[in-house]
């Protein structure tokens, strides 16, 4: 008989990794530049807890403003803490920074080219509380917004780097947030360039191009791949917007097929968006996409869900496999 | 301007006459625009722009300056008014209100000089109001929130979440002036939002009602609003459209007034026969 799974409560870790991992990666960094930047303030929307915003709440507890569970006042709010010379650091949830907040996000922030940094917890499916907490659609609604920058970090020194790299960026941002016990794939500290892609493997028969959570998951897809034969490439994006269209032209152009792999719908996220870059640049590589369905994802045990919905290894290796071999 | 402490109330009625001489110079323009809500504002503006408001308009961004956030966009052309009564925006400049390339736009852009927000999003205001008062008083700064907002927006939701937020961080730096004309885009209140005064001191603002139009009352609740007990302001102004022009007034209520070319001179005339409002 198989042992019944149940879904974990709001915050508890849902692992997924084998690799080793760093506890709150943003929080702790937000809080170590708070110590540089007087100007940095953190703000939440009842949400502090699960957002890992609580090290900079105990670090600058005077810094610290909790708006209640009110999103768009907490962006409205940020924004005018901007307009007096803040730097704040706004932490809810994906689904409600985009679907809620949608407007004040588009015009106080990105529009004024206000300094507000919208750091955006449960990312596509890493919660089983259902499409209501799963942010399947945000980074395509967020790349859509002009002035905007994007970010989707895959792992926790990625996590870190960019925190630090937002910070002294002036002007909007919104974070994909990867909180708890976040796993650390990019063993050494990487420094992060707002839009620009790292080429991490080259390979001549199947290139994943990948963001996020997933570029974990492509890497380890690659080397249970090479071992099999196959000559695998990864270019990771972690910035969504400005895209890096110069190394995905480059990339594609170096492999015979591509695989692209998010955490994130796959019509107007990074696959819509590398078709896109190919067809610009008249590169004719074949794409088949790896991500969520058009569709809302039920309740459930985060690692089953994604199981059933095709956003693990086992899932690019096979498209991988499947595309190298057509 | 510096807050004076006896102030002139005729004078600030003569400015606010020049406020709706320019609403109607530059509504003439374009034979149209958002003109009952320019002449009904026109007095807060005069008292806040002329005498209560710390500011200066050679240093229009300076630190620690008062500022007025006008929170329905469309009214700007009160706004642009009373810039252009400060210096700020030449007078030469008001005919092009809504033309095409016009920095004096039908709906607030911030890249106009003077303007705080981006307004004409309905909501929009007040939490930007909040995250400015809240970042002054982090710096100890003295400087003042003015946050225009209608009766139609307290139909927004996220007024209201605003609201209860500044009452809650005891936000005394924080003004909100509540424009109740009774009009919104569709006519007459289409929600009726009765009683205002009593939502907002429930939401924790010392609050007090006035007459928009009266220049010693807004005056006197402005200089009210100065009390620094630890809770933030709520005025709520009852105005009417078109205040200052008679035939204004009494055309039928209209969001956004039309006026055909031969009218104009004869409601500039109407103004300066009420002499001061």
């Amino acid at each position: 008989m198989s042992q019944t799974r149940f879904t974990r409560a709001m915050g508890q870790d849902e692992g997924g990794s084998a690799r080793a991992s760093l506890d709150a990666p943003f929080g702790k960094t937000l809080a170590e530049l708070g110590r540089q930047d007087p100007r940095i303030l953190g703000l939440t929307a009842d949400l502090g807890k699960y957002t890992d915003i609580l090290p900079f709440r105990d670090a600058f507890p005077d810094r610290f403003i909790n708006v209640g569970m009110a999103e768009q006042n907490l962006i409205g709010v940020a924004a005018g803490l901007a307009r007096t010379g803040y730097v704040p650091f706004a932490t809810t949830y994906g689904v409600f920074a985009s679907r809620r907040a949608y407007d004040y996000v588009a015009i106080a922030c990105a529009h004024s080219r206000l300094n507000v940094k919208i750091i955006a917890g449960l990312p596509g499916l890493t919660t089983g509380y259902g499409g209501t907490h799963q942010a399947i659609e945000d980074t395509a609604l967020m790349c859509m917004i002009p002035g905007l920058v994007v970010i989707d970090p895959c792992d926790a020194t990625e996590t870190m780097a960019a925190t630090r790299a937002i910070a002294a960026y002036e002007g909007p941002v919104y974070m994909r947030l990867l909180r708890g016990k976040v796993p650390v794939v990019f063993e050494e500290h990487v420094p992060f360039e707002i839009g620009k892609a790292r080429w991490l493997r080259t390979g001549s028969d199947v290139g994943f191009i990948s963001t996020g959570l997933m570029t974990e998951r492509a890497i380890d897809a690659a080397r249970v791949l090479t071992a099999e034969g196959l000559s695998v490439g990864v270019l990771h994006v972690p910035t969504l917007k400005p895209l890096d269209t110069r190394a995905i032209a480059a990339f594609a152009a170096s492999v015979r097929h591509l695989v692209t792999a998010e955490n994130h719908v796959t019509r107007g996220g990074l696959a819509t968006m590398t078709a896109e870059v190919l067809f610009d640049a008249g590169v004719s590589t074949r794409l088949t996409r790896v991500g969520l369905p058009d569709q809302f994802i039920e309740c459930g045990v985060v690692a089953s869900l994604q199981e059933r919905y095709g956003i693990t290894t086992t899932r690019l290796i096979a498209a991988a496999a499947a595309a190298a071999a057509s | 301007m510096q807050t004076a402490q006896s102030p002139d109330i005729d004078a600030l009625r003569r400015r606010a006459g020049n406020l709706r001489r320019h609403v109607l110079l530059m509504a003439r323009g374009p034979g149209q625009g958002y003109v009952g809500q320019g002449l009904a504002i026109a007095d807060v503006l005069a008292a806040l722009y002329f005498h209560e408001m710390r500011w200066n308009p050679q240093d229009l961004t300076a630190a620690g300056r008062d500022r007025f956030v006008l929170s329905t966009g469309h009214y700007s052309i009160a706004l642009w008014a009373a810039l252009a009564e400060a210096g700020v925006i030449p007078l030469s400049e008001l005919p092009t209100y809504g033309a095409d390339g016009s920095r004096l736009a039908m709906s607030t852009m911030d890249s106009t000089p003077g303007v705080e927000m981006i307004g004409g999003s309905l909501g929009h205001g007040l939490g930007q109001a909040i995250g400015m008062a809240m970042g002054e008083r982090m710096q100890s700064s003295a400087a003042r929130i003015f946050c225009e907002l209608s009766d139609g927006e307290l139909q927004e939701g996220a007024t209201w979440e605003a609201a209860m937020a500044a009452g809650h961080f005891g936000l005394d730096n924080l003004v909100a002036l509540v424009d109740c004309n009774g009009i919104q885009a569709d006519g007459p209140m289409v929600l009726d939002m009765e009683p205002v005064a009593s939502k907002w001191s429930a939401f924790g603002w010392a609050t007090r009602e006035i007459n928009g139009n009266d220049m010693q009352s807004v005056v006197d609740a402005l200089a009210a609003a100065r009390d620094t007990a630890g809770r933030p302001h709520a005025i709520i102004l009852r105005t009417t459209p078109g205040q200052g022009v008679p035939s204004l007034v009494t055309r039928e209520k209209s969001h956004f007034i039309r006026v055909e070319p031969h009218e104009w001179d004869a409601l500039l005339a109407e103004l300066d026969a009420g002499g001061i409002t």
